[in-house]
């Protein structure tokens, strides 16, 4: 074996030595024969032709030996790929073309899947992940879901549990608010991104810092002295990475904390892609359903496992008011927290990993179609070879391996259009595409570019080597030189190609088409304000121990509406808890004094909490009644605004509401002083919550970190945000701003996946639709091509140009036209995949489908007009003479 | 060559090319002509054949092969067998052997 292989290598890489000493030794062997003969008193040329004869050709016999060499098969395939380059190079636009549209569907369909692959294949970048779970709860009773938990889940899941391996609970920020932190005493004052953790999440994701320690309980129990972990981005920019780090004691909203450990730079905390510094999360200063949870199951417990065990540990919680229980329903929300952080993006994205390889086959069928044309070209070639001895097997290999060649050189190009492709998919895609980070073209991707490659030169090259099956060695050298009217049989797989080019293109444009239809309606659903772009909104954060002073903290946020509402050109100005459409506004039962039910929770309402003005500056109209004033805010009377549905559903006409008592509590009624529009603060996609706005000074919380929003002409331009942080600074110096975005970005990004989803698959329906037009006017001017002789004899015989046209028009049309039909038919079961993405459209919408097969019709046309006209330009006398 | 001689060839020209290098080496022509002599003239073995068999053969590592001058001073490539070789055609004598013991008991017993 081992002689073998090294005889296999030598055949190979001293093939030139080889083959001299083998023609040496057969002209050795001619010598000997000669000299043979002559002895046998033979003439010299007589011996020569009687020893050729023996011999039985040089040639023949060198080929025998190659045969049974080592490596044969091997120098066989590289010959036939030396042979396959040749070919493609000599055709140079035929191979351009060729490879370009492989290389398009090649390209997409990997970029696609590098994205497929990044989010919703790769495990999460912790060790042991599928171990890892989110832990919420669930309200079914008042419509609440996945909520995250209090400080009374944690330490009873934490104690009780039999599932967990250790629980950990994180804080990312509260309302609208992510959570932040002012960093002061070490260089410049900064405000920078936060993570409260407890001691278990670090090692429950199995993290170890680079630098330093972890946190431990000793960190987060009470008293214990301030420390800070920080990531290593933030190390790298504040400490320029410098080992001393460790130790330093710097200032964390006015509080000196000491730096114990430095995070690795690979760390990733689920999804945030922006954070500088961890802090613990003392338990004893936990308050509210404002953590999340993060667990390690123990092994081989299954999340299911999990979800009962927290079942049986929810009535272990004691000091929660039992009517409470009974009416909210809490229940158990344990998912997988892969699960957890990608949501339903994969819904999208298989809608687009499916499209793009739709795009793919009209590919490959165009270059199946190309080939076929060749084949046609070659016949006589290939019936030569097949005379000289080739086996058809044999040239049917070396065709399908031609094909392959293509595919390589294809699928190559394609990696690169990939690679181009993939950083304009990551910075077109939505801010609330998960992972975003870890989409990368990795081993998997690049196996499946080889796999898709392979499976896709095997596809269009399967039909010029089966084609080439069906025409044996002798009809193939007899059909030689003119080819008298094309003959139905030879155009009837470029026909079928062409058919289910059309048919495709037609599902991704119908695809493309709900989309814009989807994004249409989007569009027209009124958000509930009015023009958001002119809407300036920003965020400051006042170091958490000044909420101790609610009545100084509304006074600084005062100081700065003021200063900000005196800035030329703004009409309006506001603070409240969060903005319209920013995810920031919760949901809370709220009473309702005349529809009170005995034992019933009342329902959750989004809640807003709002200085006056809000309304104005958001522009959202005031049906009834009042706006609240700084009288109410100062006196704290107790008022509140409803939206227009919220009285609708108990009082049926809006202004009757006004007057009414409603609260959060039944100690504590306001008087509903005002009705306002709704507004679909959950995306326009959605329905809008009913409504209610309390006064800025019922949550003191938001007077700490306060959104304000400006209405001003002059918004989005740089010299207003300058004259808006000076307004700030004049208030406190050290107050960053952040968060800084205009109404109308809250407002796109509500939109976002749509918008993603209807530019990509308008790229796969452009593709499709260039590729599948590209397909059929290729197959019908060959087809004029190849029937000019017969069309000059027509001319001849008196045929008018419009009859001509018609004849090959017709023959176009006729395929668009089955095409068309089988899209439809395709489209009709397809369009069910994208129905959870549309919006205010049915998958079956009757518009779209017409509209887009006209539009293909029409392309289509046009396709056949070109090659049709250039046909009847042609002169009888030329035509006949032709080939 | 009828279709059944070379069949019949085909199965043993290995074992005849090895007996016939088992007294001295040779070259192409010498092993032709050898196998002509050894089966009194019954086979003819085609270069096309011989040739391919010999270099698969030496690819066994059965034969080996140098160049030497031959009696009338031109050079040729001389194949002889190695110690494997000798172990091959000892292996396929006496399977060789057993087949004809076989196959004449089997004729005989109709």
């Amino acid at each position: 074996m081992l002689k073998r292989i090294l005889s296999l290598f030598r055949n190979l890489f001293r093939k030139r030595a080889i083959e001299q000493a083998l023609d040496d030794e057969l002209r050795s062997t001619l010598e000997a024969l000669i000299q043979e003969k002559i002895e046998q008193g033979l003439s010299q040329s007589e011996a020569r032709r009687e020893a050729l004869m023996e011999i039985g050709g040089i040639e023949q016999v060198k080929e025998e030996v190659r045969v049974v060499r080592a490596g044969h098969f091997v120098e066989v395939v590289a010959g036939d790929i030396r042979y396959a380059l040749r070919q493609l190079r000599r055709n140079r636009s035929f191979t351009a073309v060729a490879v370009l549209t492989l290389a398009l569907g090649i390209g997409g369909t990997t970029a696609i899947f590098s994205v497929v692959n990044g989010i919703l294949i790769q495990p999460l970048p912790y060790s042991h992940s599928a171990r890892l779970v989110e832990v919420g709860l669930d309200f079914p009773g008042i419509n609440q879901f996945n909520w995250p938990l209090s400080p009374l889940e944690y330490v009873t899941f934490r104690e009780q549990s039999r599932t967990f391996e250790d629980i950990g609970l994180y804080y990312t920020g509260f309302g609208g608010n992510l959570y932040s932190a002012n960093v002061t005493g070490f260089g410049r004052p900064e405000h920078v991104p936060a993570l409260g953790v407890t001691d278990g999440v670090l090692s429950i994701l199995e993290v170890t810092p680079l630098l330093g320690r972890s946190f431990t309980r000793a960190d987060v129990e009470p008293g214990s002295p301030d420390t800070l972990m920080i990531t290593y981005g933030y190390w790298r920019t504040k400490f320029g990475g410098d080992h001393s780090a460790i130790g330093t004691t710097i200032d964390i909203d006015g509080k000196p904390s000491r730096i114990i450990g430095v995070l690795p730079q690979r760390f990733r905390f689920l999804d945030m892609t922006e954070l500088g510094i961890l802090l613990p999360l003392k338990t004893q200063s936990l308050r509210g359903y404002n953590y999340f949870a993060v667990v390690r199951l123990k092994p081989g417990v299954t999340p299911a496992e999990a979800n009962a065990d927290v079942a049986r540990m929810i009535p272990m919680e004691l000091d929660r008011p039992v009517e409470f229980f009974k009416e909210a329903r809490v229940t158990p929300n344990v998912q997988p927290l892969k699960q957890y952080i990608i949501g339903d993006i994969g819904k999208v994205l298989w809608v687009l990993m499916g499209g793009i390889c739709l795009v793919l086959l009209i590919a490959c069928a165009n270059v199946a179609s190309l080939l076929l044309v060749r084949v046609d070209g070659r016949q006589q070639e290939l019936a030569i070879r097949g005379a000289l001895g080739g086996s058809p097997g044999r040239i049917a290999g070396s065709l399908l391996l031609e094909s392959l060649v293509l595919a390589v050189i294809g699928g190559a190009l394609g990696l690169l259009f990939a690679y181009g492709g993939l950083r304009v998919l990551v910075a077109l895609a939505p801010s609330d595409l998960p992972r975003l980070n870890e989409i990368a073209i990795d081993g998997l991707v690049l196996l499946f570019t080889v796999g898709v490659t392979i499976v896709a030169g095997l596809l269009f090259g399967a039909m010029p080597a089966l084609r080439y099956a069906g025409v044996r060695a002798g009809t193939g050298l007899r059909e030689t030189g003119r080819s008298v009217s094309a003959s139905r049989k030879r155009h009837r797989a470029r026909n079928a190609l062409v058919v289910v080019q059309v048919g495709l293109a037609l599902v991704l444009l119908v695809s493309s088409g709900l989309m814009i239809r989807t994004f249409q309606a989007l569009t027209h659903v009124q958000p509930g304000f009015t023009a958001p772009a002119e809407v300036e909104t920003f965020h400051v954060h006042f170091p958490p121990e000044m909420i101790k002073d609610p009545e100084r903290l509304l006074r600084l946020d005062q100081a700065i509406l003021d200063n900000i509402a005196a800035i030329p050109g703004v009409s309006s100005a506001d603070f409240s808890g969060a903005v319209p459409m920013d995810a920031g506004a919760e949901s809370d039962p709220v009473l309702v004094k005349d529809h009170m039910l005995q034992g019933q929770l009342p329902p959750a309402r989004r809640c807003f909490w709002v200085s006056p003005s809000f309304f104005s500056t958001m522009g959202i109209p005031l049906l009834a009644g009042r706006d609240l004033t700084w009288n109410d805010i100062l006196n704290k009377r107790p008022v509140a605004i409803v939206s227009e549905n919220l009285a609708r559903e108990y009082w049926q006409n809006p202004s009757d509401a006004l007057g009414k008592q409603i609260g959060g509590s039944p100690k504590e009624w306001r008087q509903i002083v005002g009705i306002v529009g709704n507004v679909h603060d959950d995306g326009t996609s959605q329905e809008a919550p009913a409504t209610v706005y309390w006064p800025v000074t019922d949550a003191d919380v938001f007077l700490g970190s306060p959104a304000f929003a400006l209405r001003s002409t002059r918004a989005r331009t740089e010299s207003l945000m300058n004259e808006v942080r000076r307004a700030v600074w004049s208030v406190d110096s050290d107050l960053p701003l952040y968060q800084v975005h205009t109404l109308d970005y809250y407002y796109t990004k509500s939109m976002a996946r749509t918008s993603f989803t209807l530019v990509m698959l308008a790229l796969a329906g452009g593709m499709a639709l260039l590729l599948g037009i590209v397909g059929l006017y290729g197959v019908i001017a060959y087809a004029v091509s190849q029937r000019t002789h017969e069309i000059g004899i027509r001319m001849a015989l008196g045929a008018q140009k419009r009859d001509v046209l018609k004849l090959v028009v017709n023959g176009g049309m006729a395929l668009t036209v089955i095409g068309v039909g089988v899209g439809v038919a395709g489209a009709l079961v397809l369009t069910r995949f994208l129905s959870s993405l549309l919006y205010g459209v049915k998958p079956t919408d009757p518009p779209t489908f017409i509209v887009v097969s006209l539009v293909l019709t029409g392309v289509a046309l046009l396709a056949c007009y070109i090659p049709a006209r250039r046909a009847t330009k042609a002169d009888p006398i030329v035509a006949l003479r032709y080939e | 060559m009828g279709q059944k001689r070379t069949d019949l060839l085909r199965g043993t020209l290995d074992l005849l090319v090895l007996k016939a290098l088992s007294l001295e080496p040779l070259h192409g022509v010498g092993i032709s002509r050898r196998i002509a002599q050894i089966t009194k003239e019954a086979f003819q073995v085609s270069f096309g054949s011989l040739f391919p068999a010999l270099h698969r053969m030496e690819e066994r590592g059965w034969v080996e092969a140098e160049w030497r001058s031959s009696d009338n001073n031109r050079r040729a490539k001389y194949y002889r067998l190695t110690s494997a070789g000798r172990a091959q055609l000892k292996a396929e004598e006496r399977q060789w052997n057993q087949l004809v013991m076989i196959m004449a008991a089997a004729v005989k017993s109709t």
